[in-house]
């Protein structure tokens, strides 16, 4: 587990390269930075000045090495790196409202971006034209789109939003690719079309996130739930009812758990048990280091009832490795079904990378036991 | 100056009803629960059964219905329950309760700091205390976001 500061204010939104050596991050502003890996540190190399808006969303696409970002001046930019320039090119979104979130498919030929205008675009580049285009997702969408993942087919796409609903689209572009086979979710996938809604029953869903075979769909909402649904002629749906903070991101590590951090400022684990239909609390994966437990005068524990009305000693001081709402989580290594490593930015600033180990007792009936190493970056 | 400045009944209009993009939200089937029964809670707090009061005042709550009197009227049975329970028992009764029945506990509560009365908001505290020491912030932050209120 190791932790970095990078700034003193929020840290928007982030991506990594593919061999994970440089991060892209947005520093609260309108610019996106990047920095590499050196062995003492963090050193920025580039800085990306095109968005006249802050920029909500980044995602770098591993193979092709383009860098997709969007912003609140309702814009997106495609960068390709020039020798040792990234290079915009502006995709016109169509949009009246803020871009909030942005996601490569899986093939990286096309990219969604979510905004405040209630809908989804759906870009890709028109090699006739030489151009970006895209197309939109409007219906049913009532709010706006806060969060986007896309299935490993790389057709259909799960969206979280502010009119309480995470639903499954079809993204399916006949000049891009052939029709994809069926899937849990459904065998018929024209363009916008909705395989999957949930029931508008609690908060804003802040984050969404496929399984790693995509037969499984997770959401995060404002109402501190955590909710998992399972395809099929009729998908299955196990909720948790959660007795802290609400949830702001959330990641599948393996097919059967997740890991999601928010408000509370720790990533927590959660265990899906799909026979019972239920989700688990797992445990928080911040082990706070043992404050020493000194002893009170009595001066001080009069001071106390009369300063806080308690005689505790308890100080009001943070003991997570973040100090502020861990707003994004992405999978380092592994991939989603047996992640190793996994990162965290959020408000604070700090960027935490946590390691998983998975020790393999598993019996047939119970989830994999899941343990953690902490390693200390030198 | 024109001479539709005099007129300010255009004030008076609400814009947010003809906004065609205005959320409204989904009419659900659900059947519309009336809430508890008053006699039959009356009864059992006559009787000294203060648990099963308790239990029954938390049924059928009037989430579905958007019936200002019902929900008046099922908030003033559970608020009578609540206070006629001695500050010993409230943890065993929070600790029958399910997980839903903590969140619904919940928002009586925090329905009932509304309108406080005499002696409601100490006893109020006293549930709260006890309520959120099993539900956590999560059930309180499921009264703030519930769109269907009790």
């Amino acid at each position: 587990m190791a932790y970095h500061s990078f700034l003193l204010e929020p840290i928007s939104c982030h991506a990594w390269n593919k061999d994970r050596t440089q991060i892209a991050l947005c520093p609260n502003n309108h610019e996106v930075h990047i920095y590499q890996k050196e062995r003492s540190g963090w050193m920025k190399i580039h800085v990306l000045k095109e968005h006249n808006g802050q920029v909500t969303g980044i995602d770098w696409a591993p193979e092709s090495n383009r860098i997709v970002t969007c912003g609140t001046d309702r814009n997106a930019y495609v960068w390709t790196l020039k020798g040792s320039m990234w290079k915009p090119t502006l995709v016109i979104l169509r949009i009246n409202r803020a871009a909030r979130c942005v996601k490569w498919s899986p093939r990286e030929n096309k990219f969604a971006v979510g905004s405040g205008s209630r809908l989804i675009s759906i870009c890709y580049f028109e090699q006739d034209n030489d151009w970006w285009v895209c197309k939109h997702i409007k219906k049913p969408i009532r709010s706006t789109v806060l969060s986007l993942d896309w299935h490993p087919n790389n057709v259909l796409l799960a969206s979280g939003s502010c009119d309480f609903k995470c639903r499954i689209f079809s993204a399916y572009i006949k000049e891009l690719e052939d029709k994809p086979a069926p899937t849990p979710w459904g065998s018929k996938m024209p363009f916008g079309e909705v395989m999957f809604e949930s029931s508008g029953a609690g908060g804003w869903i802040h984050d969404v996130s496929f399984s790693a075979s995509g037969n499984r769909v997770a959401w995060a909402s404002h109402d501190s739930t955590v909710a998992i649904a399972e395809g099929g002629k009729t998908p299955v749906v196990a909720s948790l009812y959660l007795e802290t903070l609400p949830l702001l991101c959330l990641t599948f590590i393996t097919e059967n758990s997740l890991v999601a951090a928010g408000h509370d400022c720790y990533p927590a684990l959660f265990v899906y048990d799909a026979e019972r239909s239920t989700i688990t609390f797992g445990g928080k994966l911040d082990v706070p280091k043992q404050s020493a437990q000194r002893g009170m005068t009595a001066r001080e524990r009069f001071q106390n009832l009369d300063k806080k009305a308690t005689a505790d000693n308890k100080e009001a001081v943070l003991e997570s490795l973040h100090k502020n709402s861990i707003s994004q989580i992405l999978v380092l290594e592994g991939d989603k079904a047996k992640c190793t490593k996994f990162c965290t930015t959020g408000m604070d600033g700090g960027m935490a990378v946590w390691d998983v180990k998975v020790s393999s007792q598993s019996v047939m009936s119970l989830p994999c036991l899941l343990t953690l190493i902490f390693c200390i970056m030198a | 100056m024109a001479k539709n400045t005099l007129s300010s009944r255009f004030r008076k209009v609400d814009i947010d009803e003809f906004d065609e993009n205005k959320f409204v939200d989904e009419q659900e089937e659900a059947a519309e629960l009336q809430g508890p029964d008053g006699a039959e809670v009356e009864s059992l707090l006559r009787q000294g059964d203060m648990m099963t009061a308790f239990h029954v005042a938390l049924r059928n709550p009037p989430v579905n219905t958007k019936n200002a009197v019902v929900k008046e009227r099922a908030q003033a049975i559970v608020l009578r329950v609540l206070t006629s329970f001695r500050s010993s028992e409230i943890e065993t009764a929070v600790r029958s309760l399910d997980r839903n029945g903590v969140d619904l506990l919940m928002k009586y509560i925090y329905r009932g700091f509304e309108k406080p009365t005499e002696n409601s908001s100490v006893i109020l505290l006293q549930w709260h205390e006890k309520a959120f020491a099993v539900g956590g912030l999560g059930s309180i932050v499921r009264v703030l976001t519930a769109r269907k209120t009790v």
